[in-house]
């Protein structure tokens, strides 16, 4: 399936857990530093550099060289979305993203979030990163800087982006969720043939 | 002078070796679990790996975003201001691979940009009377390395509490570490020595048996229960969830057990080169041993 961004909530309500998606648009990427920073701003009631509405946050700290003054990106995959847990709840309803690129899935709130405000997550490979810069067709500039290379919000042009996961979707059914389960069966079966219970 | 040009040079080549091309052990078993893999989207996260490892390779780029803090293993022959050499080397490889600026202060998180600063880059010394001196570089990233757990368990717990803290602490990461991960365990020594056998560890090739019996059996055990669990690349699910468990053992004390775990993603780089006394330079991706 190839969505555009940005995104409306119809767009994101029709995902369901297991969709296999590219992307077309603009994304903006943002980790623990943009987080932090993004929230102190919408706290103190000053604007953005960028309008986030129907956007989609990439959890990626990308390698970029500058080359003739302009960026260019070397490598660009996911980085742990788990980090941005603890912020991602109240980053999702200020500023009214539709979709999270990361990889490793997100806790409970951030699931409860993107039920009530229309959000899915996309899970985009690990490591993935030559991959992930080939779909960047241009960086359209960078805020933020100061935070360095890895941590700055860089405004990126993607044609066929992926392909993701949808992981998470807007109606509460999280891949994670249904693997934790798996998982947790799995590993009582495999602790009683290790000897290791009782 | 000559000898520390020729060091800088091959800290360049050794980190872009690394970080642009698997080693082939690695790029083996990651072929045989998308082969053997059933679930569909297990299936695509491996072909995606796969597909982009090509890519890196082919173009001479970083194959992850996160080239990691470069974690060098030098042994044998002394070669005098070796270190200056090396940490010339990050810096020259961080702006022509180029390489991300990862080196940060702690408690600031200032970035100086060149991967340089106070303690980095890490070198672990063993100096030694071979004829030649061997540097290894893995660059760690941070996904797999923030993983990484020790427990100082009493004695009488044995191999079953090293079998049940291996397990928790692979579940509990989940699809954090970028599974199909390679899980190093360090057993015995001091705290401190556990966390480096357990790092050492993951320089063996996957496809090198341990020598020893017992730990050969324990890395068996282990990787079948491990990829029992379904956590599967990414955490999405699927059977591959490991590509083997490498582990390291040293005598301890009587009173102690210290079990370490370090994860290596998927990206398990590494390189290794040998520079003989006439400035003759053999490198290996996969390890001389």
């Amino acid at each position: 399936m190839k969505l555009r961004s940005p995104l409306s909530e119809k767009d994101v309500r029709q995902l369901k857990s297991g969709d296999t998606v590219t992307l077309d648009g603009l994304i903006f990427s943002g980790r623990d530093e943009v987080h932090i920073r993004a929230l102190e701003y919408a706290r103190e009631g000053r604007k953005l550099p960028c309008d986030l509405r129907g956007g989609v946050i990439f959890h990626c700290g990308p390698i970029m060289k500058k080359v003739n003054g302009h960026w260019n990106v070397v490598a660009a995959g996911p980085t742990t979305s788990s980090r941005m847990n603890a912020m991602e709840p109240e980053f999702i309803e200020r500023f009214g993203v539709r979709a999270i690129i990361g990889k490793g899935g997100m806790s409970q709130p951030t699931v409860d979030a993107m039920v009530k405000f229309g959000c899915v997550y996309l899970a985009f490979t690990g490591g993935a990163a030559v991959l992930g810069a080939e779909g960047i067709v241009e960086v359209k500039g960078v805020e933020w800087l100061d935070l360095g290379m890895p941590e700055a919000m860089w405004e990126l042009a993607v044609k066929g982006f992926g392909p993701m996961t949808v992981a998470i979707d807007a109606h509460g059914n999280s891949l994670y969720k249904e693997v934790d389960a798996k998982v947790t069966k799995n590993v009582a079966v495999a602790k009683k043939k290790l000897g290791l219970l009782g | 002078m000559r000898t520390t040009k020729l060091v800088e040079d091959v800290t360049v080549d050794l980190l872009r070796m690394a970080v642009t091309s698997l080693p082939e052990d690695v790029l083996t078993a990651l072929r045989l679990a998308e082969k053997e893999e059933t679930s569909e989207i297990a299936r695509i996260q491996l072909r995606t790996i796969l597909a982009n490892v090509e890519m890196a390779d082919r173009r001479t780029l970083p194959m992850c975003q996160d080239t990691g803090l470069p974690v060098f293993f030098v042994s044998g022959r002394r070669i005098p201001h070796l270190e200056e050499a090396v940490r010339r080397g990050v810096a020259r490889a961080t702006s022509e691979i180029p390489l991300r600026p990862n080196a940060v202060q702690p408690l600031t998180r200032a970035n100086p940009g060149d991967n340089l600063g106070k303690g980095m880059p890490h070198i672990h010394f063993h100096p030694s009377d071979e004829d030649f001196t061997e540097i290894t570089v893995m660059p760690k990233g941070a996904g797999s390395e923030n993983m990484s757990a020790l427990s100082m368990l009493n004695p009488s717990q044995g191999a079953k509490g090293i079998k049940a803290f291996v397990l928790d602490t692979v579940v509990a990461a989940g699809g954090k570490p970028c599974p199909p991960t390679i899980v190093g365990v360090g057993i015995g020594g001091t705290a401190d020595e556990a966390m480096l056998l357990a790092k050492k560890s993951l320089l063996r090739r996957l496809d090198v048996p341990n020598p020893d019996p017992d730990l050969r059996r324990l890395e068996e055990e282990l990787k079948d229960a491990l990829n029992s669990t379904g956590i599967g690349p990414m955490g999405l699910g699927g059977q591959t969830t490991v590509l083997g468990v490498l582990t390291e053992d040293a005598f301890t004390h009587t009173a102690s057990l210290p079990v370490a775990i370090c994860l290596q993603c998927w990206a398990s780089r590494r390189a290794s080169a040998r520079i003989f006394k006439d400035g003759h330079v053999e490198y290996s991706k996969e390890g001389f041993c």
